[in-house]
């Protein structure tokens, strides 16, 4: 840990105006993200964990507070490019291969072709997809699509990478390998990575710090710090992860928030 | 098969005719079915003879045939000038639709109701006052040229709806990856919106080459152009109770023509999808294209 913040958000507040009244989905946020860490935002739908990672994006611009992201305003990160994100849903464009789905952002940003066909290349063998540069993403599985859309998210290699429940609609199996093959990958790269999840297990496995919200309106009600001595699958029986888990699952409990329990039972496993 | 089913129809015509009653039959004095007199309906073949007479008799004169087929040519022309026109403005009324929130509110409801407005009332209006424009000094306006704003008029409608929903059907997880990227509105619609409203674009040029046809042939009839086969058609009527034939032959290059509108635009699409699998060249030999099972995604 450099000790320097990759993402500082200071006083965070979240309205949304709806036709029903105004929605307060995030109130007193205070979050520092120190650059390299691995930090899981976790909480009951409604937290306003999606939110605050689209705060960190400048997808949404927060009511009130202030979200610096590498040192700079949440906007001037956007335009510089600073951070990827990936989705819940793939999101790749029917229309063009798996290759130049990963080369779109490099597309839009000026980079010549054959750098671009370098990156993507090696990009692609990163996630093990080389043979498959040159399909259509309708030709891949769900499991194969996310990892395009991870490569993507890494084409610029930015210090930041954003992922709003990206193994959310992966079977159990492969979602284990993907978070498996996301640590791998970040060993490598050194990025950052804000994860959004509802998965108490895929929360302490893959992360330094896990925050924990409680909805309505969205608050931190603790960072629990994680300390695996390895992160292969070994670590899934370690006391330590399952001392997470129990610290987690506290955390969602104690400030006697109603129905986190069942809003989280399916995914905690 | 499609050719058995035109076989099948001449089949009936003729049998019809060698079976009917020649006045028809009436029950309560309202006929309620046609009369099988050779006037009322001519016999095939006496209506590929009539291709052959001669137009006018005059030697010389070319003959019905070629007659029918000049002026489906003529109207063909005028039809793609109204196609492509059409297509023109339905797309920009598009892109500026799905661009400005305000524009579509103000203008879709429109869009839709210009086709409620009876082709046969504007047509006058705007060979009217088409008439009173003078393009450049030595070009003034030809009636030609209202036909084929008539023929847009009922062709861009189609297209701007079809492209409209196009340009919208990307979703807002991929728009919202755009913005995530910085890219440009001008990237946006380029590499997202675009590629995404082919698939609608496609259907609604076709539909719009059928009301292009249309409309030319309406437009011709009402504002009373020469050399279109709406006009040859007006014409021939007025002479079916001496050579009845012929009446059918320019209905039946009426016919031709919205064929050969078909199969141009069937030849767009071709193109169209030779295009896009020529932008991604599908490997040889390489994976075999089925959804694989993610652990088996090559060296991890």
């Amino acid at each position: 840990m450099s000790g320097a913040a990759a993402v500082e958000i200071r006083g965070l507040e979240q309205r949304f105006e709806t036709a029903r009244g105004s929605v307060h989905a995030l109130s007193g946020i205070d979050l520092r993200i120190e650059a390299g860490s691995f930090v899981s935002l976790i909480g009951p739908s409604g937290c306003g964990k999606s939110t605050l990672l689209r705060c960190i994006a400048d997808l949404v611009t927060p009511t009130a507070g202030e979200v610096v992201v590498g040192g700079t305003t949440a906007r001037r990160a956007r335009q510089e490019h600073h951070y990827g994100i990936a989705f819940q849903a793939a999101g790749l464009l029917d229309w063009r291969t798996v290759q130049r789905n990963v080369e779109l952002p490099l597309e839009l940003h000026g980079v010549g072709r054959r750098e671009r066909a370098a990156r993507a290349a090696h990009l692609l063998e990163m996630v093990g997809l080389a043979d498959f540069a040159r399909m259509r993403p309708t030709e891949l599985s769900g499991g194969m699509q996310q990892r395009v859309a991870i490569a993507r998210a890494l084409a610029e290699e930015p210090p930041l990478l954003l992922m709003d429940e990206p193994f959310g609609a992966l079977d159990e199996m492969t979602r284990e390998r993907m978070q498996a093959e996301l640590l791998a990958i970040r060993a490598r790269t050194g990025t950052t990575v804000v994860f959004v999840t509802h998965s108490i297990a895929e929360a302490v496995f893959c992360s330094t710090q896990v925050v924990v919200m409680s909805a309505r309106p969205g608050r931190i009600v603790r960072v629990v710090d994680v300390d695996l001595p390895t992160r292969d699958e070994d670590a899934r029986e370690h006391p330590s992860f399952f001392a997470g888990i129990t610290a987690v699952r506290e955390a969602l409990r104690g400030r006697g928030v109603r129905g986190v329990a069942a809003g989280l039972g399916g995914d905690d496993r | 098969m499609a050719l058995l089913g035109v076989l099948l129809l001449l089949l009936l015509w003729e049998l019809y005719r060698a079976l009917g009653p020649q006045a028809g039959v009436e029950v309560g004095g309202q006929r309620v079915l046609p009369r099988a007199d050779p006037r009322s309906m001519p016999g095939v073949l006496d209506v590929l003879r009539a291709v052959g007479d001669p137009e006018v008799a005059v030697p010389g004169s070319r003959t019905v045939g070629v007659a029918v087929l000049a002026s489906a040519w003529g109207t063909l022309r005028m039809a793609l000038g109204g196609w492509l026109l059409g297509a023109v403005v339905g797309v920009a009324l598009a892109v500026a639709m799905q661009r400005f929130r305000l524009v579509e509110r103000g203008l879709l409801p429109y869009v839709v109701l210009s086709q409620t407005v009876p082709i046969i009332a504007i047509a006058p209006l705007i060979s009217g006052w088409g008439g009173r424009l003078q393009l450049t000094p030595t070009l003034s306006w030809q009636p030609w040229m209202s036909v084929v704003v008539i023929s847009a008029y009922l062709a861009f409608c189609p297209v701007a709806l079809g492209m409209l929903r196009g340009l919208q059907a990307p979703s807002a997880a991929s728009a919202e990856l755009f913005t995530s990227f910085a890219a440009t509105s001008r990237q946006t619609l380029l590499r997202l919106r675009v590629p995404a409203s082919l698939p609608f674009l496609v259907p609604a040029l076709r539909l719009a080459a059928a009301q292009a046809v249309v409309g030319a042939i309406v437009a011709e009839i009402s504002t009373g152009t020469r050399g279109g086969i709406g006009r040859l058609i007006l014409q021939y009527a007025q002479q079916a109770t001496s050579s009845p034939g012929r009446l059918y032959a320019a209905i039946l290059g009426a016919a031709l023509l919205g064929l050969v509108a078909a199969a141009l635009v069937n030849l767009l699409d071709v193109l169209a999808l030779r295009l896009g699998r020529s932008r991604a060249p599908r490997s040889a030999g390489g994976p075999t294209p089925t959804p694989l099972d993610p652990g088996t995604g090559g060296p991890t």
